[in-house]
């Protein structure tokens, strides 16, 4: 399993498996978001916002 | 846990897989804007990636209906534009997101689920309200004040405890209880300090006593197709609250109560909350882009399934 330096923390994941807006967590516990498959790029996770919901 | 880096690393945190030697980091880059170059049946537009939406892809597959995951954040559309798809399936997390592709994909002749007018009222409490009331659906008791003054001597004529809402939430966040006037007089100071129109506008509705417990009910087209009970020691009863979810047989559901509610907003496909009361089962909300992992194995009912099938038959009715 590869393992991704991040400025927030290490991610250890399969890329190919990975989906857009998919949520993944470091080892140092950031949420970020995949944003762009190719290439792989991650955002940090945007705060729940008021109109979030079901 | 490691500070956070500069603002200029903040904006984006970018790690190319295969592309660098694991271990690596590379500069920020924004995303490209994806124009919409969709034409399949059926695309489902997502922005976060819930455990709903994968079900819902492995549902597509499961059938064989052919789908494309859409992903919205970078999504742009010129309206009237194609090729777009027949059936559009919006899950969008941000309400005004989801809100606004609708219209677009809409305006260009997709069938859209849910419609946008139906998110609309789905996604305004006063709106849901409305319409229920309009459309002779029990409810609980509802008042609208646009002046705090007035708030208080409505919530006095409704009685204590009464519950204020926010227009537009979720997950049960900002709904409040206010025991006695002086608890409502806090809450509507703390809301108008939150600034922007929308919380100038009080909602206020009677407290219903419930039997330590509601009812979700999910409704796809013209039928409810489980239901289950939400328990909870606390007043606040969803499930991302921690209240406990087991089955609601149909037999016991209000099945016709949750088909007039969703007839009320538009229809679609829906989830409906009720309560159990002394004036029987009154509904309180109706959603739009419901969440249901935690239902699945609980009532037994492909509800991804269902929903997939349903898309599939709006997909088949435009042929």
């Amino acid at each position: 399993m590869p393992m991704l330096d991040t400025p927030y923390g290490r991610l250890d994941l399969d890329p190919a498996a990975l989906m857009l807006g998919e949520l993944v967590v470091t080892d140092e516990g950031a949420e970020l978001e995949v944003v762009a498959l190719d290439p792989l790029r991650f955002e940090l996770a945007p705060e729940e916002a008021e109109d979030w919901g079901e | 846990m490691s500070p956070l880096p500069s603002a200029a690393a903040d904006a984006m945190v970018a790690a190319a897989a295969g592309a660098i030697a694991p271990g690596t980091t590379v500069a920020p880059e924004r995303s490209p804007v994806a124009r919409q170059v969709v034409a399949s049946a059926v695309a489902v537009v997502y922005d976060r990636l819930r455990e709903e939406e994968r079900l819902l892809f492995d549902a597509f597959e499961r059938l064989g209906v052919p789908f494309t995951p859409v992903y919205a954040p970078t999504l742009a559309l010129e309206l009237g534009a194609g090729p777009l798809p027949g059936v559009v399936l919006e899950r969008c997390v941000s309400q005004w997101r989801g809100l606004s592709l609708a219209h677009a994909y809409e305006a260009a002749g997709s069938t859209v689920i849910n419609r946008p007018d139906v998110i609309r009222t789905c996604g305004d409490k006063l709106a849901t309200s409305a319409a229920l009331v309009r459309h002779g659906v029990p409810t609980p008791r509802t008042s609208l004040a646009v002046d705090a003054e007035a708030a208080l001597v409505e919530a006095d004529r409704l009685g204590y405890p009464v519950v204020m809402k926010p227009l537009v939430g979720s997950w049960g966040r900002l709904v409040a209880r206010a025991e006695s006037r002086a608890a409502l007089e806090a809450l509507i100071e703390y809301k108008e300090v939150l600034g922007g129109p929308e919380h100038k506008v009080h909602y206020l509705q009677e407290y219903v006593e419930k039997p330590g417990r509601d009812i979700r009910a999910f409704v796809v087209g013209d039928e409810v197709i489980c239901a289950i009970y939400r328990s909870s020691e606390h007043w606040i009863t969803n499930t991302v609250r921690g209240g406990k979810a087991s089955d609601c047989p149909q037999t016991d559901g209000p099945v016709e109560r949750c088909l007039g509610a969703a007839r009320a907003v538009g229809g679609g496909i829906l989830a409906i909350d009720l309560v159990e009361s002394s004036r029987g089962v009154l509904v309180v909300e109706v959603n739009h882009t419901m969440e249901f992992r935690n239902s699945i194995t609980t009532t037994g009912v492909d509800i991804p399934g269902r929903i997939a099938a349903y898309a599939a038959r709006q997909s088949e009715l435009r042929a």
